[in-house]
C-alpha cells in the first residue's frame, strides 16, 4: 500500500518542531508499524536526509519504549498493544496517518518521536519499591499465604510497562494509571504493606512535582494501556493516600 | 493531613466531597420544586419553612454558596493546571476514540451551569435576600394575605425565552452530571464492584432529575 505520512520532526529539545509530509511506497499491510518506519527511514537516509528518530527495544510488546501517538492515539488505532504491535493492516492504500510524539510538560521531547520519559522513573525511586535485605536469610515469598485474589490484582498492575500512553492519551496529561499500578502492586501484598505508608505518600507527591496533570476520569488511560491497567487502580491509590495522610 | 488538600488526589477528594453535596441539595430543591405541580399550598409551606428556618438560612445556606463557589473554583483551578500539563498540543487527537464528550468537556457544561446559576440567583436568590434581609418583610406573605412563593415561581416561567434558557440550562446540567456522578465515586475512591452498582443509579440521576425540572417548568409555562 502506498501512503502518506505527516510526521513531528524536532531536531533538538529547544527546536520548535514541525509537521513534515512524506510518502512511502510498497507497505505490506504484514509489517509492523515500526517497520514501516525503518522502510522511512531507508528511504530518508538513500536521499541523505536525516532519519525520523523513534524509541524502540524490544519490538515485542514488553519493554514499552515505542511510544508514537498515531492518528489522535497512543500506539495507534488498535486496543492492548504497543506500536510495535501494530500491524500495517489496520491502515488503508492511500491512508494519510499522523505519527507524533507522546505529550506533556513532563515527557520532553528530545529529538522527533523521541521523548523523555525519566518523569517516570523518578515516581518509582520515590517508592515504587519494597526494601528486603538480601544477607541470606530472606524469607521465601511464597512460604506467605496470599488470597488469589490479591495476587490476581496485583499481577494485573504489576504488569503495566511504564510506556506512557496513560499520559499521552489523557486530556490532562494524567499519570495517575501508571502511578495507581505501581501503588497497587504492593498494596495488595503483604510484603508492600510495610512501606505502604510512605510509598503512597512520596510518589504522589513526586507525581505532582513532576509537572503532570490531574485524573478527571475520563477513562481514556484504561481504554489506550496496551497492558489492560484498570481504573480501579487509581481508585485504590486514592484509598491508599487517603488512609496514609490519615495515618500519618 | 496538612498537605493532603493541596496534592492532586487531595483535590480530587475535595472536588468529590462537594460534588456529592451538590448532588444531595439538587435532589432536595427538586423535591420541593415538584410540590408546585401538584400542590400551590404545599409549594408555599416548603417554601417558607426553607426561607425562614434559622438552621437552614445560617446553616446550610452560607455551606451551600460555600460548596458552590468551592466546585466551581477548584474546577477552574485544576482545568487551568491540566491545561498547563500539556503545553503543546496534538495536532491531531482522536479522544472519542477512547472517551465520552461529557467526560472530555465537564468544563464546558460547567461553565453553562454557572451562566444558569447567575441567571438563577437574579431571578430568585437575590430579590429573595433582598426582601427578607434588606427590606426586613419575613412573612412571605402577598399584600392580600397569601404566601408570596407560588406566585413569584410561576410568574417567572412566564416567558418562553426564560423557560428555553432554563431547558439547555439542565441539558447541560444532565451532561455534567452523566460523568460526574460516578467520576465523583471514583475520585472517592469507591471501588469497581460498588461503582459499577451505582451506575445505573448514576445514569437514571443525571437523566431524570434535570428532565424533572425541566418538566416542572414547562407544566408552569404552559399552565399560567
Amino acid at each position: 500500500m502506498n501512503l502518506t505520512l505527516k510526521i513531528w520532526r524536532q531536531k533538538g529539545p529547544k527546536d520548535k518542531g514541525s509537521m513534515v509530509d512524506y510518502k512511502v511506497s510498497d507497505i505490506s499491510e504484514h509489517m509492523s508499524f515500526l517497520e514501516m518506519m525503518d522502510v522511512l527511514n531507508e528511504q530518508l537516509i538513500s536521499e541523505g536526509k536525516e532519519p525520523v528518530a523513534f524509541d524502540h527495544d524490544c519490538r515485542e510488546g514488553i519493554c514499552g519504549s515505542c511510544s508514537m501517538f498515531i492518528n489522535g492515539e497512543a500506539h495507534g488505532p488498535d486496543r492492548g498493544i504497543t506500536t510495535c504491535q501494530l500491524h500495517m493492516r489496520m491502515f488503508k492504500d492511500g491512508d494519510t496517518i499522523t505519527i507524533e510524539p507522546f505529550r506533556a510538560k513532563a515527557f520532553p521531547v528530545i529529538k522527533d518521536l523521541v521523548v523523555d520519559r525519566s518523569s517516570f522513573d523518578r515516581i518509582q525511586h520515590a517508592g515504587g519499591y519494597i526494601s528486603v535485605n538480601t544477607y541470606g536469610n530472606t524469607q521465601d515469598a511464597n512460604a506467605i499465604p496470599i488470597s488469589k485474589y490479591a495476587a490476581d490484582e496485583a499481577m494485573d498492575a504489576a504488569t503495566c510497562i511504564g510506556c506512557g500512553a496513560c499520559v499521552a492519551s489523557c486530556k490532562n496529561a494524567s499519570a495517575m494509571l501508571f502511578v495507581g499500578a505501581k501503588v497497587s502492586q504492593y498494596a495488595l501484598l503483604p510484603q508492600g504493606r510495610i512501606e505502604a505508608v510512605d510509598r503512597v505518600k512520596n510518589m504522589v507527591a513526586q507525581m505532582d512535582l513532576e509537572g503532570f496533570g490531574n485524573c478527571t476520569n475520563t477513562g481514556a488511560c484504561e481504554i489506550e494501556c496496551p497492558k489492560g491497567i484498570s481504573l480501579e487502580n487509581i481508585a485504590r491509590m486514592n484509598r491508599e493516600y487517603l488512609s496514609a495522610n490519615i495515618k500519618d | 493531613m496538612s498537605g493532603f488538600f493541596k496534592s492532586s488526589i487531595g483535590r480530587k477528594y475535595a472536588m468529590a466531597l462537594s460534588a456529592f453535596f451538590l448532588m444531595i441539595f439538587l435532589l432536595q430543591h427538586f423535591a420541593i420544586n415538584i410540590l408546585s405541580v401538584f400542590s400551590a399550598n404545599a409549594f408555599n409551606e416548603a417554601s417558607h419553612f426553607m426561607g425562614t428556618f434559622w438552621l437552614i438560612q445560617y446553616i446550610f445556606q452560607p455551606v451551600l454558596i460555600f460548596g458552590v463557589i468551592y466546585h466551581f473554583v477548584m474546577g477552574f483551578i485544576l482545568e487551568a493546571k491540566n491545561r498547563g500539563a500539556r503545553v503543546k498540543k496534538y495536532a491531531k487527537n482522536n479522544g472519542g476514540a477512547n472517551s465520552s464528550w461529557m467526560s472530555r468537556n465537564m468544563i464546558y457544561s460547567g461553565l453553562a451551569i454557572l451562566a444558569f446559576l447567575v441567571l438563577h440567583f437574579i431571578d430568585f436568590w437575590i430579590p429573595e435576600i433582598n426582601t427578607k434581609y434588606i427590606e426586613g418583610d419575613m412573612s412571605g406573605l402577598l399584600p392580600d394575605g397569601g404566601y408570596r412563593y407560588y406566585e413569584e415561581l410561576t410568574h417567572k416561567f412566564v416567558s418562553p425565552l426564560r423557560v428555553g434558557a432554563y431547558i439547555v440550562a439542565f441539558v447541560f446540567l444532565s451532561l455534567h452530571l452523566m460523568h460526574g456522578f460516578s467520576s465523583a465515586f471514583q475520585s472517592a475512591g469507591v471501588g469497581s464492584m460498588r461503582r459499577n452498582k451505582l451506575q445505573t443509579f448514576g445514569k437514571a440521576y443525571a437523566i431524570l432529575l434535570p428532565l424533572g425540572f425541566i418538566i416542572i417548568a414547562l407544566y408552569h409555562h404552559f399552565n399560567h
